[in-house]
Protein backbone atom coordinates (compact mmCIF):
# COMPACT_ATOMS: atom_id res chain seq x y z
CA UNK A 1 0.00 0.00 0.00
CA UNK A 2 0.45 3.66 0.00
CA UNK A 3 2.04 5.76 2.65
CA UNK A 4 3.21 8.92 4.45
CA UNK A 5 6.19 8.15 6.25
CA UNK A 6 8.45 10.37 8.42
CA UNK A 7 12.24 10.33 7.70
CA UNK A 8 13.23 13.61 9.47
CA UNK A 9 12.45 17.15 10.50
CA UNK A 10 10.55 18.13 7.59
CA UNK A 11 10.71 15.43 5.41
CA UNK A 12 7.88 13.33 4.98
CA UNK A 13 7.28 11.00 1.86
CA UNK A 14 4.70 8.52 0.52
CA UNK A 15 6.18 5.64 0.04
CA UNK A 16 4.95 1.98 -0.58
CA UNK A 17 5.34 0.00 2.14
CA UNK A 18 3.41 -3.38 3.45
CA UNK A 19 -0.22 -3.70 3.83
CA UNK A 20 -1.14 -4.09 7.75
CA UNK A 21 -2.65 -7.81 8.58
CA UNK A 22 -4.51 -9.21 11.87
CA UNK A 23 -1.78 -9.48 14.62
CA UNK A 24 -4.10 -10.02 17.35
CA UNK A 25 -7.92 -11.62 18.11
CA UNK A 26 -9.22 -7.80 18.48
CA UNK A 27 -7.58 -6.07 15.22
CA UNK A 28 -9.47 -4.59 12.42
CA UNK A 29 -8.11 -3.82 9.37
CA UNK A 30 -9.44 -0.21 7.93
CA UNK A 31 -9.47 0.84 4.05
CA UNK A 32 -8.83 4.36 5.18
CA UNK A 33 -11.53 6.76 2.80
CA UNK A 34 -10.14 10.35 4.86
CA UNK A 35 -7.37 11.53 6.92
CA UNK A 36 -6.46 14.82 8.48
CA UNK A 37 -3.08 16.51 9.30
CA UNK A 38 -3.46 17.49 12.82
CA UNK A 39 -1.57 20.26 14.52
CA UNK A 40 0.50 17.96 16.77
CA UNK A 41 1.41 16.07 13.52
CA UNK A 42 3.45 19.67 13.13
CA UNK A 43 5.36 18.95 15.90
CA UNK A 44 6.57 15.98 14.49
CA UNK A 45 7.54 17.54 11.63
CA UNK A 46 9.20 20.20 13.18
CA UNK A 47 11.28 17.47 14.50
CA UNK A 48 10.06 18.02 18.24
CA UNK A 49 8.64 14.82 19.45
CA UNK A 50 11.49 11.99 20.85
CA UNK A 51 11.53 8.73 19.43
CA UNK A 52 10.72 8.82 15.87
CA UNK A 53 12.09 6.36 13.64
CA UNK A 54 12.80 6.65 9.77
CA UNK A 55 10.00 5.08 7.72
CA UNK A 56 7.63 5.39 10.47
CA UNK A 57 3.79 6.01 9.37
CA UNK A 58 2.51 9.38 10.26
CA UNK A 59 -1.51 10.35 11.10
CA UNK A 60 -3.95 9.49 14.27
CA UNK A 61 -7.35 11.33 12.61
CA UNK A 62 -8.88 9.00 10.20
CA UNK A 63 -11.73 6.65 9.22
CA UNK A 64 -12.70 4.59 6.74
CA UNK A 65 -14.02 1.37 5.32
CA UNK A 66 -13.83 -2.13 7.55
CA UNK A 67 -12.50 -4.71 5.32
CA UNK A 68 -11.00 -7.41 7.69
CA UNK A 69 -12.06 -8.27 11.43
CA UNK A 70 -9.92 -10.87 13.87
CA UNK A 71 -12.57 -13.40 15.42
CA UNK A 72 -12.61 -11.23 19.02
CA UNK A 73 -13.77 -7.80 16.42
CA UNK A 74 -17.37 -6.51 17.18
CA UNK A 75 -17.05 -4.46 13.84
CA UNK A 76 -18.53 -6.10 10.56
CA UNK A 77 -17.28 -6.22 7.15
CA UNK A 78 -18.54 -2.89 5.28
CA UNK A 79 -18.99 -0.36 8.11
CA UNK A 80 -17.97 3.18 8.09
CA UNK A 81 -16.24 3.75 11.29
CA UNK A 82 -14.53 6.58 13.01
CA UNK A 83 -10.80 5.56 14.90
CA UNK A 84 -10.05 7.39 18.14
CA UNK A 85 -6.13 8.53 17.78
CA UNK A 86 -5.69 6.89 21.44
CA UNK A 87 -5.94 3.47 21.28
CA UNK A 88 -7.77 1.77 24.45
CA UNK A 89 -8.15 -1.80 25.32
CA UNK A 90 -11.61 -1.63 27.73
CA UNK A 91 -10.83 -3.21 30.48
CA UNK A 92 -8.07 -2.13 32.48
CA UNK A 93 -8.78 0.17 35.55
CA UNK A 94 -8.52 3.02 33.88
CA UNK A 95 -10.76 2.30 30.74
CA UNK A 96 -12.94 1.61 33.28
CA UNK A 97 -13.01 5.08 34.56
CA UNK A 98 -13.27 6.25 31.41
CA UNK A 99 -9.59 7.92 31.22
CA UNK A 100 -8.56 6.04 28.28
CA UNK A 101 -5.69 7.95 27.31
CA UNK A 102 -4.23 6.93 30.43
CA UNK A 103 -5.20 2.96 28.95
CA UNK A 104 -2.40 0.62 30.75
CA UNK A 105 -2.11 -2.23 27.81
CA UNK A 106 -2.46 -0.58 24.65
CA UNK A 107 0.94 0.52 24.21
CA UNK A 108 3.49 -2.52 23.77
CA UNK A 109 5.30 -3.70 26.74
CA UNK A 110 8.88 -2.80 25.29
CA UNK A 111 7.76 0.52 24.44
CA UNK A 112 6.56 1.45 28.04
CA UNK A 113 9.75 2.22 29.17
CA UNK A 114 10.46 4.70 27.20
CA UNK A 115 8.09 6.97 29.07
CA UNK A 116 7.93 5.33 32.16
CA UNK A 117 11.28 6.81 32.87
CA UNK A 118 10.17 10.20 31.22
CA UNK A 119 7.15 10.44 32.69
CA UNK A 120 7.09 8.06 35.89
CA UNK A 121 4.04 6.03 34.46
CA UNK A 122 3.42 4.84 30.43
CA UNK A 123 0.31 6.31 29.15
CA UNK A 124 -1.55 4.65 26.01
CA UNK A 125 -0.74 4.01 22.63
CA UNK A 126 -1.76 6.43 19.89
CA UNK A 127 -1.25 5.84 15.97
CA UNK A 128 1.41 7.54 14.04
CA UNK A 129 3.04 9.47 17.38
CA UNK A 130 6.45 8.59 18.00
CA UNK A 131 7.41 5.56 19.75
CA UNK A 132 7.14 6.73 23.44
CA UNK A 133 3.29 5.76 22.41
CA UNK A 134 3.53 2.52 21.27
CA UNK A 135 5.33 3.27 17.61
CA UNK A 136 1.66 2.26 15.86
CA UNK A 137 1.75 2.89 12.03
CA UNK A 138 -0.87 5.43 11.51
CA UNK A 139 -3.55 6.45 9.11
CA UNK A 140 -1.89 8.81 6.50
CA UNK A 141 -2.28 5.56 4.39
CA UNK A 142 -4.84 3.16 2.53
CA UNK A 143 -5.04 0.45 5.16
CA UNK A 144 -4.69 0.91 8.73
CA UNK A 145 -4.53 -2.27 11.57
CA UNK A 146 -6.56 -0.79 14.79
CA UNK A 147 -6.38 -2.71 17.62
CA UNK A 148 -8.80 -3.43 20.27
CA UNK A 149 -11.66 -2.85 17.21
CA UNK A 150 -14.25 -3.40 19.81
CA UNK A 151 -13.83 -0.84 22.02
CA UNK A 152 -12.76 2.38 19.87
CA UNK A 153 -14.46 3.01 16.27
CA UNK A 154 -17.48 4.25 16.24
CA UNK A 155 -19.82 3.21 13.38
CA UNK A 156 -21.53 5.77 11.19
CA UNK A 157 -24.82 5.66 9.81
CA UNK A 158 -25.10 5.24 6.17
CA UNK A 159 -25.42 8.90 4.25
CA UNK A 160 -23.35 10.93 7.03
CA UNK A 161 -20.47 12.01 4.27
CA UNK A 162 -16.43 11.94 5.69
CA UNK A 163 -16.54 15.26 6.41
CA UNK A 164 -19.11 15.49 9.15
CA UNK A 165 -17.52 13.09 11.04
CA UNK A 166 -14.26 12.63 10.50
CA UNK A 167 -12.88 15.40 13.30
CA UNK A 168 -14.60 12.98 16.05
CA UNK A 169 -11.18 10.77 15.71
CA UNK A 170 -9.50 13.85 17.53
CA UNK A 171 -9.63 17.57 17.27
CA UNK A 172 -13.86 17.88 18.18
CA UNK A 173 -13.69 15.64 21.24
CA UNK A 174 -10.39 17.84 21.85
CA UNK A 175 -11.98 20.96 21.89
CA UNK A 176 -14.99 19.85 23.78
CA UNK A 177 -12.69 17.59 26.78
CA UNK A 178 -10.63 21.46 26.67
CA UNK A 179 -13.62 23.41 27.33
CA UNK A 180 -14.93 20.63 29.88
CA UNK A 181 -11.85 20.79 31.63
CA UNK A 182 -11.89 24.94 32.02
CA UNK A 183 -15.59 23.80 34.31
CA UNK A 184 -17.34 26.52 32.82
CA UNK A 185 -20.51 27.97 34.63
CA UNK A 186 -23.47 29.91 33.25
CA UNK A 187 -22.09 33.92 32.64
CA UNK A 188 -18.52 33.04 32.44
CA UNK A 189 -15.85 34.39 30.62
CA UNK A 190 -13.50 32.00 29.14
CA UNK A 191 -10.16 32.86 27.00
CA UNK A 192 -8.79 30.69 24.65
CA UNK A 193 -4.94 30.72 23.40
CA UNK A 194 -4.96 29.82 19.88
CA UNK A 195 -7.56 29.52 17.28
CA UNK A 196 -6.17 26.30 14.74
CA UNK A 197 -8.84 23.70 14.76
CA UNK A 198 -8.47 22.92 18.89
CA UNK A 199 -8.86 26.43 20.34
CA UNK A 200 -11.72 26.45 17.19
CA UNK A 201 -13.86 23.70 18.85
CA UNK A 202 -12.67 24.91 21.89
CA UNK A 203 -14.78 28.26 21.04
CA UNK A 204 -17.72 26.16 20.10
CA UNK A 205 -17.67 23.87 23.02
CA UNK A 206 -17.45 26.52 25.41
CA UNK A 207 -20.50 28.51 24.73
CA UNK A 208 -22.65 25.33 24.30
CA UNK A 209 -21.32 24.71 28.23
CA UNK A 210 -22.85 27.69 28.81
CA UNK A 211 -19.95 30.64 28.57
CA UNK A 212 -21.50 34.51 28.04
CA UNK A 213 -18.03 35.52 26.48
CA UNK A 214 -15.17 33.40 24.78
CA UNK A 215 -12.11 35.67 23.89
CA UNK A 216 -9.83 34.32 21.28
CA UNK A 217 -6.43 34.87 20.37
CA UNK A 218 -4.11 34.77 17.59
CA UNK A 219 -2.50 36.56 14.93
CA UNK A 220 -3.72 35.11 12.09
CA UNK A 221 -6.47 37.22 10.53
CA UNK A 222 -8.46 34.29 9.12
CA UNK A 223 -8.60 32.43 11.73
CA UNK A 224 -9.53 35.21 14.08
CA UNK A 225 -12.35 35.75 11.81
CA UNK A 226 -13.67 31.85 12.12
CA UNK A 227 -14.05 32.42 15.73
CA UNK A 228 -15.60 35.43 15.06
CA UNK A 229 -18.26 33.38 13.01
CA UNK A 230 -18.86 31.27 15.98
CA UNK A 231 -19.93 34.61 18.55
CA UNK A 232 -16.35 34.77 19.87
CA UNK A 233 -14.93 38.39 20.47
CA UNK A 234 -10.79 38.49 19.25
CA UNK A 235 -7.37 39.56 20.03
CA UNK A 236 -4.76 40.04 17.80
CA UNK A 237 -1.85 39.63 19.39
CA UNK A 238 0.83 41.39 16.66
CA UNK A 239 -1.70 44.07 17.01
CA UNK A 240 -2.35 44.27 20.35
CA UNK A 241 -0.99 42.78 23.70
CA UNK A 242 -3.10 40.07 24.95
CA UNK A 243 -2.60 40.52 29.31
CA UNK A 244 -3.54 44.20 29.06
CA UNK A 245 -6.34 43.47 26.72
CA UNK A 246 -7.46 40.58 28.55
CA UNK A 247 -7.46 42.75 32.08
CA UNK A 248 -9.63 45.41 30.33
CA UNK A 249 -12.12 43.59 28.46
CA UNK A 250 -12.59 41.66 31.39
CA UNK A 251 -12.70 44.95 33.44
CA UNK A 252 -9.77 44.08 35.74
CA UNK A 253 -10.78 40.59 36.72
CA UNK A 254 -9.07 38.30 34.20
CA UNK A 255 -10.59 35.68 32.41
CA UNK A 256 -13.10 32.88 34.53
CA UNK A 257 -11.03 30.55 32.51
CA UNK A 258 -8.40 30.07 30.62
CA UNK A 259 -7.64 27.23 27.88
CA UNK A 260 -4.05 27.03 25.93
CA UNK A 261 -4.53 25.51 22.75
CA UNK A 262 -1.02 26.66 21.43
CA UNK A 263 0.97 24.29 22.85
CA UNK A 264 4.94 23.77 22.51
CA UNK A 265 5.65 25.59 19.15
CA UNK A 266 4.11 28.79 20.48
CA UNK A 267 4.84 31.63 18.15
CA UNK A 268 5.84 35.36 18.75
CA UNK A 269 8.59 37.83 19.40
CA UNK A 270 8.18 37.16 22.98
CA UNK A 271 11.01 37.84 25.49
CA UNK A 272 10.90 34.63 27.41
CA UNK A 273 9.51 32.42 23.50
CA UNK A 274 12.43 33.65 22.79
CA UNK A 275 14.94 32.68 25.69
CA UNK A 276 12.42 29.24 25.27
CA UNK A 277 13.58 29.16 21.54
CA UNK A 278 17.65 29.26 22.34
CA UNK A 279 17.23 27.05 24.93
CA UNK A 280 15.30 24.32 23.01
CA UNK A 281 17.68 25.06 20.03
CA UNK A 282 20.67 24.29 22.64
CA UNK A 283 18.96 21.09 23.94
CA UNK A 284 18.77 22.78 27.49
CA UNK A 285 15.35 23.29 27.40
CA UNK A 286 12.36 21.29 24.97
CA UNK A 287 9.55 23.13 25.11
CA UNK A 288 8.06 26.90 24.10
CA UNK A 289 5.65 28.01 26.48
CA UNK A 290 4.91 31.13 26.12
CA UNK A 291 1.01 30.76 25.88
CA UNK A 292 0.39 28.40 29.05
CA UNK A 293 2.77 31.50 30.99
CA UNK A 294 0.49 34.22 29.60
CA UNK A 295 -2.67 32.38 30.58
CA UNK A 296 -1.68 31.12 34.33
CA UNK A 297 -1.09 35.59 34.57
CA UNK A 298 -4.00 36.23 33.11
CA UNK A 299 -6.37 34.03 34.79
CA UNK A 300 -8.24 35.66 37.45
CA UNK A 301 -8.23 34.43 41.10
CA UNK A 302 -9.61 31.28 42.01
CA UNK A 303 -9.95 30.79 38.20
CA UNK A 304 -9.51 27.67 36.08
CA UNK A 305 -7.19 26.72 33.35
CA UNK A 306 -7.09 24.32 30.92
CA UNK A 307 -4.67 23.01 28.57
CA UNK A 308 -5.43 20.39 25.83
CA UNK A 309 -2.15 22.01 23.94
CA UNK A 310 0.23 19.28 24.07
CA UNK A 311 3.88 19.58 25.90
CA UNK A 312 6.48 16.86 25.62
CA UNK A 313 9.23 17.52 27.92
CA UNK A 314 10.67 20.13 30.39
CA UNK A 315 9.83 23.67 30.84
CA UNK A 316 11.17 27.07 32.30
CA UNK A 317 10.27 29.89 33.97
CA UNK A 318 6.84 28.19 34.57
CA UNK A 319 4.80 30.91 36.86
CA UNK A 320 4.15 28.22 39.83
CA UNK A 321 4.19 31.69 42.39
CA UNK A 322 1.36 32.79 40.67
CA UNK A 323 -0.24 29.41 39.75
CA UNK A 324 0.04 28.50 44.15
CA UNK A 325 -0.69 32.42 45.04
CA UNK A 326 -3.92 32.98 43.10
CA UNK A 327 -5.32 29.33 43.90
CA UNK A 328 -5.74 27.87 40.58
CA UNK A 329 -6.54 25.04 39.45
CA UNK A 330 -5.16 23.28 36.12
CA UNK A 331 -6.45 20.51 33.97
CA UNK A 332 -4.86 19.15 31.39
CA UNK A 333 -4.33 15.20 29.19
CA UNK A 334 -4.05 13.76 25.99
CA UNK A 335 -7.95 13.42 25.38
CA UNK A 336 -10.29 10.35 26.38
CA UNK A 337 -11.54 10.23 22.77
CA UNK A 338 -13.70 7.48 23.56
CA UNK A 339 -15.88 8.84 26.57
CA UNK A 340 -17.14 11.17 24.23
CA UNK A 341 -17.62 9.70 21.01
CA UNK A 342 -21.46 8.85 21.44
CA UNK A 343 -22.50 12.23 22.83
CA UNK A 344 -20.70 14.20 19.90
CA UNK A 345 -21.79 11.91 17.27
CA UNK A 346 -25.68 12.65 18.03
CA UNK A 347 -24.52 16.64 18.37
CA UNK A 348 -23.38 16.70 14.90
CA UNK A 349 -26.36 13.87 13.43
CA UNK A 350 -28.39 16.77 15.38
CA UNK A 351 -26.34 19.57 13.23
CA UNK A 352 -25.74 21.18 17.07
CA UNK A 353 -22.00 21.41 16.41
CA UNK A 354 -20.48 22.31 12.55
CA UNK A 355 -17.15 20.58 11.95
CA UNK A 356 -16.95 21.07 7.72
CA UNK A 357 -16.41 24.80 8.14
CA UNK A 358 -12.41 23.98 9.12
CA UNK A 359 -11.72 22.30 5.85
CA UNK A 360 -9.66 23.94 3.68
CA UNK A 361 -8.15 21.83 1.38
CA UNK A 362 -8.76 18.50 0.07
CA UNK A 363 -5.79 16.45 -1.66
CA UNK A 364 -5.26 12.95 -2.60
CA UNK A 365 -2.90 10.82 -0.17
CA UNK A 366 -0.07 11.22 -2.82
CA UNK A 367 0.12 15.08 -1.97
CA UNK A 368 0.43 14.57 1.50
CA UNK A 369 4.04 16.09 1.50
CA UNK A 370 2.30 19.29 -0.08
CA UNK A 371 -0.33 19.26 2.36
CA UNK A 372 2.30 19.05 5.50
CA UNK A 373 4.36 21.78 3.63
CA UNK A 374 0.85 23.96 3.06
CA UNK A 375 -0.19 23.47 6.73
CA UNK A 376 3.21 24.52 8.43
CA UNK A 377 3.99 27.49 5.96
CA UNK A 378 0.53 29.37 5.37
CA UNK A 379 -1.96 28.84 8.83
CA UNK A 380 -3.67 31.50 7.94
CA UNK A 381 -5.18 29.99 4.52
CA UNK A 382 -4.82 26.33 5.12
CA UNK A 383 -6.82 25.60 8.28
CA UNK A 384 -7.17 21.90 7.82
CA UNK A 385 -5.95 19.71 5.16
CA UNK A 386 -8.07 16.62 4.97
CA UNK A 387 -6.49 13.87 2.72
CA UNK A 388 -8.51 11.34 0.58
CA UNK A 389 -6.55 8.39 -0.69
CA UNK A 390 -9.51 7.43 -2.90
CA UNK A 391 -8.77 10.88 -5.04
CA UNK A 392 -5.52 8.87 -5.90
CA UNK A 393 -7.53 5.40 -6.62
CA UNK A 394 -9.78 7.88 -8.76
CA UNK A 395 -7.13 9.36 -10.61
CA UNK A 396 -5.13 5.85 -11.16
CA UNK B 1 20.57 -3.08 63.81
CA UNK B 2 17.14 -0.77 64.21
CA UNK B 3 15.41 -0.23 61.47
CA UNK B 4 14.41 3.70 60.82
CA UNK B 5 10.57 3.79 60.38
CA UNK B 6 10.34 2.92 56.68
CA UNK B 7 7.49 0.87 54.97
CA UNK B 8 9.16 0.17 51.53
CA UNK B 9 9.38 -3.15 50.11
CA UNK B 10 13.18 -4.46 50.49
CA UNK B 11 13.30 -4.65 46.78
CA UNK B 12 13.69 -0.61 46.97
CA UNK B 13 15.89 -0.37 49.55
CA UNK B 14 19.63 1.64 48.68
CA UNK B 15 21.41 -0.69 51.34
CA UNK B 16 23.36 -3.55 49.56
CA UNK B 17 22.51 -6.08 52.64
CA UNK B 18 19.18 -5.93 50.31
CA UNK B 19 19.74 -9.14 48.51
CA UNK B 20 20.27 -11.05 51.78
CA UNK B 21 17.18 -9.94 53.42
CA UNK B 22 14.84 -10.64 50.15
CA UNK B 23 16.20 -14.42 50.20
CA UNK B 24 15.37 -14.51 54.13
CA UNK B 25 11.85 -14.59 51.79
CA UNK B 26 12.32 -17.60 49.70
CA UNK B 27 12.60 -20.61 50.94
CA UNK B 28 15.68 -22.17 48.85
CA UNK B 29 17.30 -18.88 47.91
CA UNK B 30 19.63 -18.96 45.13
CA UNK B 31 21.29 -16.50 43.17
CA UNK B 32 22.75 -12.89 44.01
CA UNK B 33 21.19 -10.26 42.39
CA UNK B 34 17.60 -9.16 42.97
CA UNK B 35 15.06 -7.84 40.59
CA UNK B 36 11.38 -7.22 42.26
CA UNK B 37 8.05 -5.65 40.60
CA UNK B 38 4.78 -5.61 41.35
CA UNK B 39 2.10 -4.85 38.74
CA UNK B 40 -2.27 -4.73 39.66
CA UNK B 41 -3.73 -6.47 37.50
CA UNK B 42 -7.37 -6.13 36.77
CA UNK B 43 -8.72 -9.82 37.61
CA UNK B 44 -9.51 -12.10 40.57
CA UNK B 45 -6.31 -13.42 42.51
CA UNK B 46 -7.83 -16.84 42.14
CA UNK B 47 -7.50 -16.42 38.24
CA UNK B 48 -4.17 -15.41 38.34
CA UNK B 49 -3.17 -18.09 40.39
CA UNK B 50 -4.34 -20.56 37.98
CA UNK B 51 -2.90 -19.08 35.23
CA UNK B 52 0.62 -18.81 36.65
CA UNK B 53 0.76 -21.94 38.31
CA UNK B 54 0.92 -23.63 34.89
CA UNK B 55 4.72 -22.65 34.49
CA UNK B 56 3.72 -24.29 30.72
CA UNK B 57 2.42 -21.15 29.80
CA UNK B 58 5.19 -18.74 30.45
CA UNK B 59 6.48 -18.38 26.84
CA UNK B 60 3.17 -16.23 26.35
CA UNK B 61 4.09 -13.67 28.31
CA UNK B 62 7.57 -14.12 29.06
CA UNK B 63 9.52 -13.08 25.95
CA UNK B 64 13.01 -14.77 26.82
CA UNK B 65 11.19 -17.76 27.80
CA UNK B 66 11.56 -20.51 24.93
CA UNK B 67 9.54 -23.21 26.67
CA UNK B 68 8.45 -24.81 29.93
CA UNK B 69 7.88 -28.34 30.79
CA UNK B 70 6.35 -29.49 33.38
CA UNK B 71 7.71 -32.65 34.23
CA UNK B 72 5.68 -33.25 37.17
CA UNK B 73 3.79 -31.16 39.06
CA UNK B 74 6.72 -29.52 40.93
CA UNK B 75 9.35 -29.83 38.78
CA UNK B 76 9.75 -27.77 35.79
CA UNK B 77 11.97 -27.88 32.69
CA UNK B 78 13.19 -24.01 31.61
CA UNK B 79 14.95 -23.03 27.75
CA UNK B 80 15.51 -19.64 28.15
CA UNK B 81 17.36 -17.62 25.79
CA UNK B 82 20.75 -16.41 26.85
CA UNK B 83 22.79 -13.41 25.26
CA UNK B 84 24.41 -13.97 21.72
CA UNK B 85 21.82 -16.64 20.61
CA UNK B 86 22.74 -19.27 22.86
CA UNK B 87 19.91 -21.42 24.96
CA UNK B 88 20.19 -21.70 28.81
CA UNK B 89 18.26 -24.69 30.02
CA UNK B 90 17.50 -25.85 33.68
CA UNK B 91 15.04 -28.04 36.03
CA UNK B 92 13.08 -25.87 38.48
CA UNK B 93 11.58 -27.16 41.88
CA UNK B 94 8.23 -25.55 43.13
CA UNK B 95 9.30 -24.78 46.88
CA UNK B 96 5.92 -23.62 48.04
CA UNK B 97 2.46 -23.38 46.97
CA UNK B 98 -0.32 -21.53 48.74
CA UNK B 99 -3.17 -21.51 46.34
CA UNK B 100 -4.49 -18.18 45.20
CA UNK B 101 -1.73 -16.56 46.95
CA UNK B 102 2.05 -17.45 46.89
CA UNK B 103 4.18 -19.21 44.45
CA UNK B 104 7.84 -19.91 45.16
CA UNK B 105 10.19 -21.72 42.60
CA UNK B 106 14.41 -22.29 42.81
CA UNK B 107 16.71 -23.97 39.69
CA UNK B 108 17.48 -27.04 40.89
CA UNK B 109 20.94 -27.43 42.23
CA UNK B 110 23.80 -27.62 39.32
CA UNK B 111 22.17 -25.25 37.30
CA UNK B 112 24.23 -22.73 34.68
CA UNK B 113 21.73 -19.76 35.80
CA UNK B 114 21.14 -20.11 39.54
CA UNK B 115 18.03 -18.44 40.41
CA UNK B 116 14.89 -18.59 42.67
CA UNK B 117 11.70 -16.47 43.11
CA UNK B 118 8.62 -15.88 44.46
CA UNK B 119 5.13 -14.22 42.98
CA UNK B 120 2.44 -13.22 45.35
CA UNK B 121 -0.83 -12.19 44.71
CA UNK B 122 -2.59 -10.12 46.80
CA UNK B 123 -6.10 -8.52 46.78
CA UNK B 124 -6.60 -4.94 45.96
CA UNK B 125 -10.68 -4.52 45.78
CA UNK B 126 -12.14 -2.93 43.10
CA UNK B 127 -8.69 -2.75 41.36
CA UNK B 128 -8.34 -6.60 40.72
CA UNK B 129 -5.06 -8.17 42.66
CA UNK B 130 -1.37 -7.04 43.44
CA UNK B 131 1.01 -9.56 41.36
CA UNK B 132 4.49 -9.30 42.97
CA UNK B 133 7.26 -10.99 41.89
CA UNK B 134 10.42 -10.98 43.69
CA UNK B 135 13.28 -12.87 41.76
CA UNK B 136 17.03 -13.98 42.69
CA UNK B 137 19.54 -15.27 40.07
CA UNK B 138 23.32 -14.89 38.94
CA UNK B 139 24.17 -13.25 35.79
CA UNK B 140 24.81 -15.78 33.00
CA UNK B 141 28.67 -15.96 33.32
CA UNK B 142 29.21 -13.58 35.99
CA UNK B 143 29.77 -9.46 35.15
CA UNK B 144 30.78 -9.54 31.76
CA UNK B 145 27.52 -11.75 30.82
CA UNK B 146 25.52 -9.08 32.71
CA UNK B 147 26.64 -6.37 30.75
CA UNK B 148 26.30 -8.68 27.30
CA UNK B 149 22.56 -8.98 28.75
CA UNK B 150 21.90 -5.70 28.79
CA UNK B 151 23.03 -5.02 25.60
CA UNK B 152 20.48 -7.33 24.00
CA UNK B 153 17.83 -5.89 27.10
CA UNK B 154 17.80 -9.60 28.26
CA UNK B 155 18.75 -8.01 31.48
CA UNK B 156 16.70 -9.76 34.14
CA UNK B 157 15.33 -6.13 36.05
CA UNK B 158 14.08 -4.91 32.41
CA UNK B 159 13.46 -8.61 31.45
CA UNK B 160 10.25 -8.87 34.86
CA UNK B 161 9.33 -5.15 34.26
CA UNK B 162 8.66 -6.12 30.57
CA UNK B 163 7.14 -9.91 31.25
CA UNK B 164 4.67 -8.64 34.12
CA UNK B 165 3.55 -6.17 31.76
CA UNK B 166 2.33 -8.37 29.18
CA UNK B 167 1.21 -10.80 31.70
CA UNK B 168 -0.75 -7.83 32.64
CA UNK B 169 -2.11 -7.01 28.92
CA UNK B 170 -2.46 -11.39 28.73
CA UNK B 171 -5.21 -11.39 31.33
CA UNK B 172 -7.08 -7.76 30.88
CA UNK B 173 -7.51 -7.99 27.36
CA UNK B 174 -7.03 -11.30 25.80
CA UNK B 175 -4.08 -10.56 23.81
CA UNK B 176 -0.53 -8.87 23.92
CA UNK B 177 -0.36 -5.81 22.45
CA UNK B 178 2.25 -5.00 19.83
CA UNK B 179 2.49 -2.03 17.26
CA UNK B 180 3.76 -4.78 14.33
CA UNK B 181 1.88 -3.86 11.49
CA UNK B 182 2.80 -7.59 9.59
CA UNK B 183 3.29 -10.78 10.52
CA UNK B 184 7.00 -10.36 9.51
CA UNK B 185 7.09 -7.38 11.97
CA UNK B 186 5.69 -9.76 14.85
CA UNK B 187 8.02 -12.69 14.42
CA UNK B 188 10.76 -9.95 13.99
CA UNK B 189 9.62 -8.54 17.13
CA UNK B 190 9.43 -11.98 19.38
CA UNK B 191 12.54 -13.43 17.84
N1 LIG C 1 -4.70 17.00 24.18
C1 LIG C 1 -4.88 16.34 23.05
O1 LIG C 1 -5.28 15.18 23.08
C2 LIG C 1 -4.64 17.03 21.75
C3 LIG C 1 -5.24 16.57 20.59
C4 LIG C 1 -5.05 17.29 19.39
C5 LIG C 1 -4.23 18.39 19.38
N2 LIG C 1 -3.62 18.78 20.53
C6 LIG C 1 -2.73 19.96 20.60
O2 LIG C 1 -3.50 21.13 20.58
C7 LIG C 1 -2.68 22.19 20.06
C8 LIG C 1 -3.43 22.90 18.94
O3 LIG C 1 -3.70 22.03 17.88
P1 LIG C 1 -4.18 22.60 16.48
O4 LIG C 1 -4.42 21.44 15.58
O5 LIG C 1 -5.30 23.54 16.71
O6 LIG C 1 -2.82 23.34 16.04
P2 LIG C 1 -2.50 24.56 15.06
O7 LIG C 1 -1.03 24.61 14.93
O8 LIG C 1 -3.34 24.46 13.81
O9 LIG C 1 -3.02 25.85 15.84
C9 LIG C 1 -2.28 26.53 16.80
C10 LIG C 1 -2.68 28.01 16.71
O10 LIG C 1 -2.04 28.72 17.80
C11 LIG C 1 -1.68 29.99 17.31
N3 LIG C 1 -0.63 30.55 18.16
C12 LIG C 1 0.70 30.36 18.10
N4 LIG C 1 1.34 31.07 19.05
C13 LIG C 1 0.38 31.72 19.74
C14 LIG C 1 0.43 32.63 20.85
N5 LIG C 1 1.59 32.97 21.40
N6 LIG C 1 -0.75 33.12 21.32
C15 LIG C 1 -1.94 32.77 20.75
N7 LIG C 1 -2.04 31.92 19.67
C16 LIG C 1 -0.88 31.42 19.19
C17 LIG C 1 -1.22 29.71 15.90
O11 LIG C 1 -1.23 30.89 15.12
C18 LIG C 1 -2.24 28.68 15.41
O12 LIG C 1 -3.35 29.27 14.78
C19 LIG C 1 -1.39 21.53 19.59
O13 LIG C 1 -0.42 21.64 20.61
C20 LIG C 1 -1.79 20.10 19.43
O14 LIG C 1 -0.67 19.25 19.55
C21 LIG C 1 -3.82 18.13 21.70
ZN1 LIG D 1 -4.72 15.36 16.04
ZN1 LIG E 1 -7.22 0.08 29.01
Amino acid sequence: MRALTWHGKHDVRVDTVDDPEILNPRDAIIKVTSTAICGSDLHLYDGYIPTMQAGDILGHEFMGEVVETGPGSTLKKGQRVVVPFTIACGSCYHCGKNQYSACDNSNPADNQDIADTLYGQPMAGLFGYSHMTGGYSGGQAEYVRVPFSDVGPIVIPDGIEDDKVLFLSDILPTGWQAAENAEIEPGDTVAVWGCGPVGLFCVQSAFLMGAARVIAIDHFPRRLEMAAKFGAETINYEESQTYEALMEMTGGIGPDACIDAVGLEAHGLFVDNVWDQIKASTFLGTDRAHSIRQAILACRKGGRVSMPAVYGGFVDKFPLGAFMQKGLTLKTGQTHVQRYLPGLLTAILEEKIDTTFLISHRLGLEQAPDGYRMFHDHQNDVTKVVLKPGFDRVAA
Amino acid sequence: MVAPHDDAPITTSKRTEKTAQAAENIADPKGSSLVGRSVTINRPRHELYVQWRDFSQFPNFMENVERVEMIDDVTSHWAVKGPGGSTIEWDAIITQDQPDSLIAWSSADGADVANSGRVEFHDAGERGTIVTATILYDPPAGILGRLVAKLFQREPAIQTRRDLRRFKQLMETGEVATSARTTKELEEETA
